[in-house]
């Protein structure tokens, strides 16, 4: 088990990808310092621990760092793998292909989509990033279909890979929610994602990592201030 | 018996490149099923709904696996063989950092940069080229390839930038990569082509130079639509 001081975290609150870090990091019980940042305003540290996209998840493992966050969790499952601790990642290759496929996708489709939501300027333009979140998670109701194989989460019996990517987006579509009176993922629409969406909030491992949804609202404003004209 | 395996794929294609040369690092004989982008085929389309792109993995009977890197990864974890990814955690989340860096930050400035027509969108995109390409330039560090003295992983992940290099630039007439400022990235160019195994996957390069020299109006205008759009 690592000892605070080899291991730090810089990271954001309300950041999805932190969250997806940390919560791959409490899954295998591991202990580490956590130092937030102040992405408006970033810091010499996260500077010279992400020279290339001074962006957060860093993880910081004996001095060196990792960037990225599906790498990071990736390490972490490595790093911290076999014995005890769960394996965040399937076992064979063809599910791990599978669940690095939809976790990538995520990244790529849901993110960009949702953030757009979050971040329209005009009523017309909200509409039709809502749509493309829609669109999205259509796909990732399929995905959830075949991935589970009739099991509770994407990785099966328990909280896995794909889970996380997908899983830390969740306080962020309830954020929306209260913001904008959106409903993402809804039961008429996508009934496997709502019932997973319920049991991967409610999940032992996770539960206690995500963030209140007052803080991400407060985050939202900021952001809409900086970035909407 | 060992399961089949098939790969659907098309002329040129970097991305199908990736995949080809770690089966053949492997040893995995493969069919090859030479795709028409312009007209794709229902097995593609059923096998890639959601991308609707090669490169696609089928071995066996098992669903497909998409996205070139994740078929090298797929292939290095499912036979034996030479290690394709790094074996240490550390070296594997840096091999995967930087690939994604190439994808994005790399290969697209890339392209745009060699086939729009001259303004300050194109300058936009040559000075971002150029600065992203110095840091994939200091991460050779002396080496011959990106991970040391085999191929590997982020070398296929640049390939891109590799035996399509040449090609590209003659018929576009450009010229971002050059020796002077990039002296590694050169030496790289030239050791990953004429290695053993990726030669042996590698399309003649009067043929690479006819396809792009065929497409280059194209090209062109679409990548110039795409400037203007935005």
């Amino acid at each position: 088990m690592a000892r605070e001081g080899d291991l730090k975290l810089l990271g954001l609150v309300v950041s999805p990808f932190v969250v997806r870090v940390r919560m791959a990091l409490s899954m295998k019980g591991v202990s580490y310092e956590y130092i937030e940042q102040d992405v408006f305003n970033k810091s010499e540290l996260l500077i010279r621990y992400n020279p290339v996209h001074k962006k957060v998840p860093v993880l910081i493992h004996h001095g060196k760092p990792i960037c990225e966050s599906l790498a990071i969790v990736e390490y972490v499952d490595e790093v911290w793998g076999g014995g005890a601790p769960p394996s965040i990642l399937p076992a064979d290759p063809y599910e791990r292909a599978t669940a690095r496929f939809w976790a990538t996708y995520v990244d790529d489709k849901l993110f960009p989509a949702w953030i757009g939501v979050m971040k329209a300027a005009t009523e017309e333009e909200k509409a039709e990033k809502v749509s493309q979140t829609l669109a999205v998670l259509l796909h990732l109701e399929e995905a959830f279909a075949k991935c589970s194989n009739g099991k509770a989460f994407f990785g099966g019996d328990s909280v896995g890979y794909l889970d996380l990517a997908l899983g830390c987006n969740l306080f962020w579509f309830e954020t929306l929610r209260e913001m904008f009176d959106v409903e993402l993922i809804d039961e008429g629409r996508t009934p496997l994602l709502a019932s997973w969406a319920q049991r991967f909030g409610e999940a032992a491992a996770v539960k206690d990592l995500v963030p209140n949804v007052d803080k991400a609202v407060e985050h939202a404003k900021k952001m809409r201030r900086v970035f909407v004209h | 018996m060992a399961k089949a395996v098939k790969l659907i794929g098309a002329f040129g294609s970097p991305f199908v490149h990736r995949a080809e040369v770690a089966l053949h690092l492997k040893g995995v004989p493969y069919e090859l099923i030479r795709e028409d982008l312009t007209n794709k085929s229902e097995l593609l389309l059923r096998h890639n709904p959601i991308h609707k792109t090669v490169p696609v993995l089928l071995h066996g009977d098992r669903p497909a696996i998409c996205e070139s890197l994740l078929i090298v990864e797929y292939v290095d974890e499912a036979f034996d063989g030479p290690p394709l990814l790094p074996v240490d955690p550390y070296d594997r989340a840096m091999a995967r950092f930087w690939a994604q860096f190439i994808e994005q930050k790399c290969s697209m400035p890339f392209w745009m940069a060699v086939w729009l027509d001259d303004g300050e969108a194109r300058e936009g995109f040559v000075r971002e080229t150029r600065a992203n390409l110095a840091l994939l330039e200091a991460r050779l560090q002396g080496n011959r390839f990106f991970a040391g003295d085999a191929v590997g992983y982020l070398d296929f992940a640049a390939c891109g930038l590799a035996h399509l290099l040449g090609p590209i630039e003659e018929v576009a007439g450009a010229s971002l990569v050059g020796a002077a400022e990039f002296p590694a990235l050169r030496r790289w160019v030239e050791a990953y082509t004429s290695d053993e195994a990726v030669s042996a996957c590698l399309p003649p390069r009067e043929q690479l130079v006819a396809n792009f020299a065929g497409k280059k109006d194209k090209i062109k205008m679409a990548v110039n639509a795409m400037v203007q759009r935005s």
